[in-house]
């Protein structure tokens, strides 16, 4: 099976002053199609520069992203937006949708911008929205939907082109309990079925339950890779935590 | 490109509201434009319309007269002499002073130029109705389309011309021989008399005897070959004493006032596409920066800066195509309200140059957005800064 995803000892530097910042420092993990993971950890550990670097929006000081077997390093600005747009799906935290576009044709702007427009991206668009329960919201537009709908309709999105991964940044912010736990089990749900390989972003570590492992970042690294199943206590103290075993860790070794 | 006229044009339909009304303010700019091109071409045609369609190719005034036509006299010797001239064809006096005429008890006076001109003579303005003036000293007038529709006279009718004499007003009578298209002056509309006749009606500050062969203001000068204008104007100056020649484009623009109030109305114009420009940049900048978040999304699922840009385009042009619609049709319609005296002419080179000048201010206007929204970064949709 082709990895859907290789992180190899990735750096992100920002210049400050006289000196730099490391937002993430050597980071390494891989990700398998049909893989759900969670990538948690605290305010400032590089969980967003990491998201950025993986949706190729960032270019990293150095290290390799690869993706469906591409180097993301080796693309101009004008290949990754393209790659970005058949290669990967994204929700966001908010700003999601497209306010003057109805549910369905915000899921549609992606078959128009790769030229996916006809009856089959079309019956594809309207069959993930009613996978998603939106049959009766699809020409609604994003003000007149529930927060947990917009996500709904961002998941849809993220999906119709079919892409190699699917980035998830905080898509439960905005939403109740209820509602968060729905829209990440539909998530994962649909990566598994589809066989995409999804990241989220989250802090909530309730919603780690649905993920099949969960990277947690601390001061840039990876501080640990472990399965919703092991014990998650470390992720609020790390101080507490038990080293997972190598073959739980996909490729690379943490640096703990 | 599809993909840009799509977001460009739902955008434009589900926010209708805000771009029609933004639409009517580039309406309001159009309606602005335009009144002031045509108030331009009004009052510069109201000044120049005479000279620039008189039936010569030279008018000669009084050397000292600074191309002023009102301080010009220019005696019969002198017309004598210029008609002299070897490649001079012909000759006419031609004289301009006020004159009004009485519109009946419950309406004020109309005023007029009263221009006396010779029979047959170059000055004297081809009929479309009627004929010409036949006798210098008849009591003849030819009036210009504006005064016949002003008056409702018609061929063969009684015009009465009320001018000063002295400290009292004096009525003539005159007879309408012919109806001229429209030979406005001194944004007045024109009446035509023999030069006679016009010697012996036009203002005084006291009585004077009537001459035969009165002084008039200039002489319109007829060239037998009208391609020598230049030679054959310094040939009659240096023939013919104390007389300066022009053709007729400097005639009128020599008129007292004309350059100044034509570069007036030409910086108001000016100022008003300004105002536009600054508006309409100002509307999509203030949308673009509102827009931002969305933008960075848009940019982050992979839509390429190309699309943004060409749909800002296209809103800037259909907002601005829609405004210049709007405001065209409600200057035509003001238009038609207009009564005939008010200074205001809709011509053709002046309406599209203004026009032009309004769709480009969109463009040009919202430069500074479709700037901005190129610049905006797609990790904007992550909250992450440049």
């Amino acid at each position: 099976m082709t990895t859907a995803l290789e992180a190899r000892l990735v750096v992100k530097e920002y210049p400050v002053g006289t000196g730099t910042v490391t937002a993430v420092d050597e980071a390494s993990f891989s990700l398998q199609p049909g893989e759900f993971v969670a990538l948690v950890g605290p305010s400032g550990s590089g969980k967003t520069t990491m998201l950025a670097i993986l949706a190729a929006l960032l270019t990293p000081t150095s290290g390799n992203i690869i993706i469906d077997g591409q180097e993301l390093s080796q693309m101009s600005q004008k290949e990754r937006t393209r790659f970005r747009r058949r290669k990967i799906g994204f929700t966001f935290q908010r700003n999601n949708l497209v306010s003057y576009l109805t549910a369905l044709e915000n899921v549609e702007l992606l078959l128009r911008l790769n030229g996916e427009f006809n009856a089959a991206g079309k019956k594809r668009a309207r069959d993930l929205l009613l996978l998603l329960g939106m049959e009766e919201r699809m020409n609604s537009l994003p003000r007149q939907l529930s927060g947990g709908q917009q996500q709904r309709v961002a998941i849809a999105r993220s999906l119709i082109n079919q892409p190699t991964l699917v980035l998830a940044d905080e898509p439960t912010a905005s939403l109740d309990t209820e509602r968060a736990f729905q829209v990440v089990e539909t998530l994962a749900a649909l990566v598994h079925k589809q066989n995409r390989a999804g990241i989220m972003v989250t802090h909530d570590l309730r919603m780690v339950e649905f993920a099949d492992r969960i990277i947690h970042m601390l001061d840039g690294r990876v501080e640990r890779i472990i399965t919703p199943q092991d014990d998650l206590s470390c992720l609020a103290d790390p101080g507490e935590c038990r080293l997972i075993p190598d073959d739980v860790l996909g490729f690379g070794q943490p640096d703990v | 490109m599809s993909t840009a006229i799509h977001l460009a044009l739902k955008e434009i339909w589900r926010n209708r509201g805000r771009f029609l009304l933004f639409s009517m303010v580039v309406a309001l700019i159009t309606v602005l434009v335009l009144f002031i091109a045509a108030l331009g071409e009004g009052l510069g045609s109201g000044n120049r319309e005479y000279i620039e369609k008189l039936n010569a190719d030279l008018i000669a005034y009084q050397d000292t007269a600074r191309l002023s036509i009102a301080a010009s006299r220019v005696d019969c010797t002198t017309r004598r002499a210029i008609r002299a001239v070897e490649g001079v064809s012909d000759v006419g006096p031609i004289g301009f002073s006020s004159a009004s005429i009485p519109m009946g008890d419950r309406a004020e006076p109309q005023d007029v130029t009263l221009i006396g001109v010779e029979p047959g003579k170059p000055g004297e303005p081809p009929v479309v109705r009627g004929d010409g003036l036949l006798r210098s000293s008849a009591d003849e007038v030819i009036i210009d389309r504006t005064v016949a529709l002003m008056t409702r006279l018609r061929v063969g009718d009684p015009l009465v011309i009320r001018t000063t004499q002295g400290n009292e007003y004096e009525f003539y009578t005159l007879q309408v021989v012919g109806i001229t298209d429209s030979r406005k002056y001194s944004i007045r509309p024109s009446v035509f008399v023999p030069i006679v006749t016009w010697d012996k009606i036009r203002p005084k500050a006291t009585a004077e005897p009537g001459e035969d062969d009165p002084a008039c203001n200039v002489i319109a000068v007829q060239l037998a070959d009208p391609a020598q204008i230049d030679p054959m104007r310094q040939l009659l100056q240096a023939r013919v004493s104390r007389i300066e020649a022009v053709d007729r484009q400097t005639a009128y623009e020599s008129t007292p006032g004309y350059t100044e109030q034509q570069s007036t109305l030409a910086t108001q114009n000016a100022f008003a596409i300004l105002i536009g420009v600054l508006v309409i940049g100002g509307f999509f900048q203030i949308q673009t920066l509102q827009k931002v978040p969305q933008i960075g999304m848009l940019k982050a699922i992979g839509t390429p800066n190309s699309t943004v840009a060409v749909a800002a385009i296209i809103q800037i042009i259909a907002v601005t195509l829609v405004g210049i619609a709007i405001g065209g049709l409600a200057t035509w319609g003001l238009a038609l309200g207009l009564p005939p005296n008010i200074p205001i002419v809709f011509e053709l080179r002046s309406g599209v140059t203004a026009l032009v000048s309004l769709l480009l201010t969109g463009p040009i206007g919202g430069l500074v957005s479709i700037r901005y929204s190129l610049r905006v970064e797609p990790l904007t949709a992550l909250g992450l800064g440049s």
